[in-house]
């Protein structure tokens, strides 16, 4: 689905079927460097159980145009404007990493509309390396590499995702560099700076007025567990669920136990 | 802090794809002759037709072997997702099948396998899919063939039967310029002595029955998918590929490039072409190319260095003509072999001894160690006189025309002691002379 927000042209996956705004709502939002398709399985799931679904494509990620936007107080306004022009009047928001830190921000500046927040592979404060900070502006094949392989935490996921034959690894390195090949602009450095620079997380989770979820890889070597910790003191009713065997791609390295973690979350938050 | 790295080649061959069973803990790859799997209830079972879950229903689909091999060659390849079919001949139809129907062009190289060349010339134009076959060392042929309706360009490797070198980085920017994929038949060199997608191609398959199986055991194919090629800016720009970029009937209206970015190509072929052609590999088969992956570097260094020690010894024997192996300074791909193909070029090559039909065939019946069959990729070393077999009807004149003499021989060198098959070549050279 396609709308203009801000001006620009704004996609969003709808999961294979049509979006119904008096539905339930679950909007899913990708993490740096990637776009919709890391939540293919879990997005068709919900549309075909009840949900209303946008898997966004931020803004010069994927499908969506403009440049890739600075911050993550930006991207929230942003979403809340994407909210608003697809007639959402609330809804339940999961983000992965950088959109994790996105959905916490955007519940915190409209509570009236958020009804939950499930924060996959998260951590606060989401600082990046120096070192991968660099390679971001300056060798960004080099980055890609360095995420893809600390975000996996083997050699072989089953099931694969999205399916038997696909190889993950391959699969998130390729798609990283589909994103580099669709912006000039410098999308993963400009999305690993606003990581890095947010401050606002301890805020946001302070004013955060809906249940929340922290959904978390044992192995992740990107946001490690203990990562989680600040932001978990602060919502000490949240709901932490720790995923074995798996690193900071959850999504495709265990996609039927992030699945039915959130379709719980969400079926209850939604009610 | 040192950048993290990739796990290498071999690490790759014997783990990618593969976890211990969870069932059993067998480290081994189970065959999972099984045709179906169970559903945990009927939600489990429509989420699995849906695609909103992975898994298994039906192994004409998909099968916990096969995945496995599937996913080893992706990774082996660096791709993004691979397909097992029943034969080489079944990835290629799989991978022309899935972007190409009644109306629509093929750009071929017409140095191929002769099953390719068949398949292409005149099967597929049954169906109404029309191939042009040029030159492949010709890039302005490459250039000026290219329709409208044109939907992939298409070439092996290593052609057949000189081991045409295909530049596949200058064809791939061809391609790509006007929008289209390139698909590579990688068969002769696998992907420990090429891989063809670091250097832009988008397609590639392979017959397993060869090299990557390495045996001569099982009869199968492999269709790997780069995830290199954009499909929906091919799409936005010239229309070509609505297979993969519009609403397909057959799976309840899934738009293949919208459920995912880069393999929307693999989709689509599983989801149709699987489902629909039902050219499935055996699971059993996969399990015996998975054994022949796990050795495919030691093999392929063994077979190189014993078709060095054999090129060397032809091209100083005095009963040959001539031999045709790019790493001889004559091969007109002499540079881009030295550029595309440092660890060799691979084990199959032709070479002319000198005499006529009769020659070649007390050539091929003196000789022991290597057997006459119409096969290569063995890890026995095979031999097959085309003059006497599969061109036996052709004329003289016909057969030069397609660079093929009365004493041309094709050798697929395969593992043994390199001295026992000089000896052997030695026998049957001294045969083919008698009478001369």
């Amino acid at each position: 689905m396609e709308q203009l927000v801000n001006g620009y042209r704004a996609y969003a996956y709808i999961g294979g079927k049509s979006f119904d705004a008096a539905l339930p709502t679950a909007v899913f939002i990708h993490g740096a460097q990637n776009d919709h398709s890391v939540w293919a399985l879990q997005t068709r799931y919900f549309a075909h159980h009840g949900f209303s679904v946008l898997a966004v494509d931020l803004p010069g990620h994927g499908r969506s145009e403009g440049e890739p936007l600075e911050s993550v107080e930006a991207l929230a306004d942003w979403l809340r404007a994407l909210l608003d022009v697809a007639g959402v009047r609330t809804t339940i928001l999961i983000g992965h990493s950088m959109g994790s830190l996105i959905a916490l921000e955007t519940a915190a500046r409209a509570p009236e509309k958020i009804k939950g927040v499930a924060l996959v592979g998260t951590a606060y404060p989401m600082k990046v390396s120096s070192a991968l900070l660099e390679a971001a502006r300056d060798h960004e094949q080099r980055a890609i590499d360095m995420v893809n392989i600390w975000s996996h935490s083997g050699i072989a996921q089953k099931p694969s995702a999205p399916g038997p034959g696909f190889y993950v690894q391959g699969g998130s390195r390729r798609l990283m560099q589909h994103i580099s090949r669709g912006n000039p602009a410098k999308v993963f450095y400009t999305d690993f700076s606003a990581c890095n620079a947010y401050e606002g997380g301890e805020a946001a989770a302070a004013a955060l007025q809906c249940p929340a979820i922290f959904v978390l890889g044992k192995k992740d070597m990107m946001t490690p567990m203990k990562a989680a910790g600040s932001l978990i003191s602060k919502l000490p009713a949240a709901e932490v669920v720790q995923i074995d065997a798996c690193g900071h791609a959850l999504m495709a390295e265990q996609p039927d136990q992030v699945l039915d973690t959130l379709f719980r979350f969400t079926c209850a938050s939604a009610k | 802090m040192s950048d993290p790295r990739y796990p290498g080649f071999d690490t790759l061959s014997l783990h990618a794809g593969s976890t211990p069973d969870p069932a059993t803990g067998a480290r081994a790859t189970p065959i999972y002759l099984s045709t179906s799997f169970v559903f945990r209830d009927s939600d489990h079972a429509a989420s699995l037709f849906n695609m909103e879950r992975s898994g298994h229903v039906y192994s004409r689909i998909s099968n916990p072997t096969n995945a496995v091999l599937e996913e080893r060659i992706a990774a082996l390849e660096g791709g993004v997702a691979g397909i097992a079919v029943a034969s080489g001949q079944a990835a290629l139809h799989l991978g022309l099948a899935t972007i190409a129907g009644a109306g629509s062009h093929v750009l071929a190289s017409r140095a191929l396998y002769g099953g390719s060349q068949n398949l292409l010339g005149y099967t597929m134009k049954r169906f109404g899919i029309e191939t042009t076959f040029i030159n492949p060392r010709d890039m302005n042929a490459w250039r000026s063939n290219i329709r409208p309706n044109t939907k992939v360009l298409f070439a092996e490797t290593l052609g057949n039967p000189g081991l045409d070198v295909l530049d596949i980085d200058t064809v791939a920017a061809i391609a790509h310029k006007h929008h289209l994929p390139l698909m590579v038949d990688s068969t002769f060199t696998t992907p420990y002595l090429l891989r063809p997608f670091d250097h832009g191609a988008d397609l590639v398959f392979h017959s397993a029955t060869k090299f990557l199986c390495g045996h001569g055991t099982a009869v199968g194919g492999l269709l790997v998918d780069g995830g290199t090629f954009d499909w929906q800016a091919a799409y936005d720009k010239t229309g070509r590929f609505a297979e993969l970029c519009e609403p397909y009937d057959g799976f309840h209206g899934m738009v293949f490039a919208e459920e995912s970015t880069v393999a929307p190509f693999s989709l689509r072929a599983r989801r149709e072409g699987l489902r629909d052609f039902g050219a499935v590999m055996s699971p059993h088969n996969a399990f015996t190319i998975l054994q022949g992956i796990e050795t495919l570097s030691l093999r392929m260094d063994r077979h190189v260095s014993n078709t060095r020690r054999i090129v060397e010894f032809l091209v100083a024997h005095p009963a040959v003509e001539s031999v045709s192996y790019p790493e001889l300074p004559e091969h007109p791909d002499y540079q881009l072999a030295q550029k595309l193909l440092p660890r060799g070029c691979g084990a199959v090559f032709s070479f002319t001894l000198k005499g006529d039909r009769a020659a070649g065939r007390r050539f091929v019946e003196s000789l022991s160690v290597f057997s006459h069959l119409a096969n290569v990729g063995d890890a026995k070393s095979l031999v097959i006189h085309p003059a006497s077999t599969t061109h036996f009807r052709v004329p003289t004149e016909q057969l030069e025309a397609s660079g093929i003499r009365e004493g041309t021989m094709r050798l697929s060198v395969g593992l043994e002691d390199a001295d026992d098959l000089i000896e052997d070549l030695k026998r049957g050279l001294k045969a083919s002379q008698k009478g001369a």
